[in-house]
């Protein structure tokens, strides 16, 4: 007797499909599981059986070959669970095989029989829908997620409930997918900026025109407040992004069960004792690392000297070309890692400089040995550098800043400007342009960021040219000026 | 370019010929002739590690040299001898680097970029052969050759017991002119050069005060005024040094305003900014 159930494995953010196939024959009675099966997988022998049985249904007294097809691709986790108890007990005639075979089915399982829900279910839905599936049974909590991938999905709590559902004794209503409407704002906002004028004019830009921003100052004056503040001022995300935002979220497992669609643009901060599998994706198995997670958003890299250099390195590809790609032995796989990335330093080592009140101490070797910690390769990847010195006078008398909707408004209006049409630059910026290149360090690369940034600053300001004042905003956040040097 | 230049040979510079111990022979690097060493020039020292005051002063002072033809003579280490060189560079001035090593070594090694660039039309200088290393106890002696083929030396920013006041130690003894930018009393980054102005050094308040000691006298007509708010910023500046946000709230002006003028001014060579701190140039 041979039953089958189809669920899918993810390899990156694809789902593949796999039927798990159940084979009961007489002989001793055994359990074992074929096709290239990962160790939590194995361990689905005794949650299956726990479970079956825990739901007071007949565990077959028989030899089982459970044998997950394709037997070339690696199986990892916990998803099989369901699948395989399902198949078990349609081989055993204790669930209709043809019911089964008209969902796909993803969960776990546990040993009292409850379905857990699994990191990637809208990547497994998703699979299940390109392979002609429309219905998964599924973990309630996750039923919501599948919801989105357009598939009726059954939410299932228990293994029994399952199997009533199957055998048609009870019917379960599809969960209904989220709206994509924007959750109370969980970013905090930019009115509690007192003061810094040029940072808060230096994020608006870097929202704009998805421009990297370096914030180098010392501690204390208020870089990561005001980093922790852009994606509230980022345009929201549309539907197609908040679908691919929430799939790489789920197979990364961050999602939260109360929140199935990420609705904002997502918010990242690794520390810096990160290793680079974590921030660029990797595993036997490759997972999305922190530059995915924050797809569409974010990734802020807090201290940045303080990273390991090959960890920041490693950033260099997501920065150029918006993915990342983890080559392994069993196939590459490919997260999307298009971000903002926003670092902050200190000015020197003992974090000192530029603060009046502070004498700074470090030598002039050791103020370089800290900025050579970040390479000129991914210094050149900001567009914005601002340094941001502790004010002499206090700056906490200042009225409340422009809260962020106000911000985001014109960030906004920028954006569909700039995407529009591209501004061109009057004769007088293009005569400053060269001007300055010639009475200041600026390498053809500067030059081409300072072209960009200038046409960002044009949008914001509703001109339909980058004017002179536009391109002189522009050079005034050039990189390696307002780097401390030695 | 390499060559090597004697002791007696005509262009073997008058000035250096002078002093108590002037070198047997220099290496020299760089295409520029070899008069350039006798032409009138002023050497500007400092602390390697100085503060962004003596970083901008160190920088608009030998921009303005440089600007009235004066060679800009340093000693191509960090801080204010590099700013001293980057200054006269921008201005389109000749200035020469006097080092402690070979001058085919790029001493510091960040400033090996900065070397090319004094080579274009510029000469590095040093009396060890090629390939010598650096070494503590080269620096002084070098410093005897800086003030040696300088008219004047201006101290920018030093510390008690700086080599910059082993400079001015040789310049005294050679009968050299010695300058002192006063720098805040307060601050143990300018104790030594403000001692300097107590024993009765000059203070170096313009260029002009530096290029009066050497007898030079420039015609320069004062750069054009800005205008509007451009002059604001200005003449806030002109008060104390201040961020950009200081200067927009001074000003009531929006940041992007201040960056934008900040960038004009800056071009024009009437402001400069270190560490996010802007302050007027001495041209201004």
């Amino acid at each position: 007797m041979v039953a089958r159930a189809l669920t899918h494995a993810l390899v990156g953010l694809d789902a593949r499909r796999v039927e798990v196939e159940a084979h009961l024959q007489a002989g001793i009675p055994g359990f074992a599981i074929v096709g290239l099966a990962d160790r939590a997988c194995q361990e689905a022998k005794h949650r299956v059986r726990s479970g079956i049985t825990s739901a007071s249904l007949e565990w077959p007294n028989k030899r089982i070959t459970v044998n997950l097809a394709p037997a070339a691709l690696r199986k990892e986790g916990s998803g099989f669970d369901l699948s395989i108890a399902l198949a078990v007990l349609a081989a055993s005639g204790q669930v209709p095989a043809v019911r089964l075979w008209e969902h796909a089915v993803v969960g776990e399982l546990a040993l009292d029989g409850r379905v857990r829900p699994v990191g990637g279910t809208i990547a497994l839905a998703e699979g299940a829908r390109r392979n002609g599936f429309e219905r998964v049974l599924c973990a309630a909590e996750s039923a919501p997620e599948a919801g989105l991938a357009g598939v009726e999905a059954v939410p299932v709590r228990h293994l029994a409930e399952a199997v009533a559902y199957l055998r048609g004794e009870e019917a379960i209503d599809p969960a209904q997918p989220p709206e994509l409407e924007e959750s109370a704002l969980e970013t905090p906002d930019l009115a509690d900026v007192r003061g810094q004028e040029r940072g808060r004019r230096a994020l608006e830009l870097a929202a704009a025109g998805s421009h990297n921003l370096l914030l180098v100052g010392p501690p204390g004056t208020g870089k990561t407040m005001l980093a922790r503040r852009l994606p509230g001022i980022l345009p929201p995300l549309t539907r197609d992004e908040a679908l691919e935002v929430t799939r790489i979220h789920s197979v990364a497992g961050v999602l939260p069960a109360s929140r199935p669609l990420v609705t904002n643009p997502p918010f990242r901060a690794p520390h810096h004792g990160v290793s680079a599998a974590a921030v660029v994706g990797g595993g036997t198995v490759p997972r999305p690392g922190e530059a995915s997670l924050a797809h569409r958003g974010v990734l802020l890299l807090d201290e940045m000297p303080e990273f390991p250099r090959n960890v920041l390195e490693a950033l260099r590809q997501p920065l150029e070309e918006g993915f990342v790609a983890v080559s392994r032995v069993g196939g590459a796989a490919i997260f999307p890692a298009r971000f903002a990335l926003i670092g902050t330093m200190n000015m020197c080592p003992c974090g000192g400089r530029g603060d009046p009140a502070v004498e700074c101490r470090c030598s002039a070797q050791r103020i370089v040995a800290y900025r050579e910690r970040l390479s000129r390769a991914l210094l050149d990847r900001f567009d914005l550098v601002v340094a941001m010195p502790r004010p002499r006078a206090t700056e906490l008398a200042a009225a409340p800043g422009e809260p962020s909707r106000a911000v985001r408004e014109r960030v906004v209006a920028a954006r569909r400007r700039l995407n529009e049409q591209p501004a061109g630059r009057t004769a007088a910026a293009s005569e400053l342009l060269d001007r300055a290149v010639e009475r200041l360090p600026l390498s053809g690369r500067g030059r081409a960021r300072v072209a960009r940034v200038a046409r960002t600053v044009a949008a914001l300001a509703g001109s339909d040219a980058v004017e002179s004042e536009h391109l002189a905003e522009a050079l005034s956040y050039r990189s390696p000026r307002d780097l401390p040097e030695a | 370019m390499i060559r090597r230049l004697h002791r007696g040979e005509p262009s073997y510079p008058p000035f250096l010929a002078s002093i108590h111990d002037p070198p047997e022979s220099l290496w020299i690097r760089g295409p520029a002739e070899l008069e350039l060493l006798s032409r009138p020039a002023v050497a500007v020292v400092g602390a390697r590690a100085c503060s962004s005051y003596g970083r901008s002063v160190a920088r608009s002072l030998s921009r303005e040299l440089a600007l009235a033809g004066v060679v800009v003579v340093s000693g191509m280490a960090r801080g204010v001898d590099g700013e001293a060189h980057r200054g006269s560079l921008e201005a389109g001035g000749l200035t020469v680097a006097v080092l402690g090593c070979g001058i085919d070594r790029d001493y510091p090694a960040a400033h090996g970029e900065l070397a090319r660039r004094i080579c274009e039309h510029g000469l590095i200088v040093s009396e060890y052969e090629p390939g010598v290393e650096p070494a503590p106890w080269r620096f002084p002696a070098r410093n005897r050759i800086i003030a040696g083929l300088s008219r004047a030396v201006v101290v920018v920013e030093a510390r008690e017991r700086s080599g910059a006041l082993i400079t001015v130690d040789f310049a005294l003894e050679q009968g050299r002119d010695v300058l002192v930018v006063p720098g805040e009393i307060t601050s143990a980054l300018s104790a030594g050069s403000n001692a300097l102005l107590r024993l009765g050094a000059a203070p170096a308040l313009t260029v002009d005060d530096v290029l009066v000691a050497i007898g030079i006298v420039v015609e320069r007509r004062a750069p054009p005024e800005p205008e509007g708010d451009g002059a604001r910023l200005l003449a806030a500046l002109r008060d104390a040094p201040a961020t950009a946000d200081e200067l927009a709230r001074a000003t009531g002006l929006a940041a992007a305003d201040v960056a934008s003028l900040l960038v004009e001014l800056e071009l024009a060579g009437r402001v400069a900014a270190g560490d996010g701190v802007y302050r007027v140039t001495i041209a201004a």
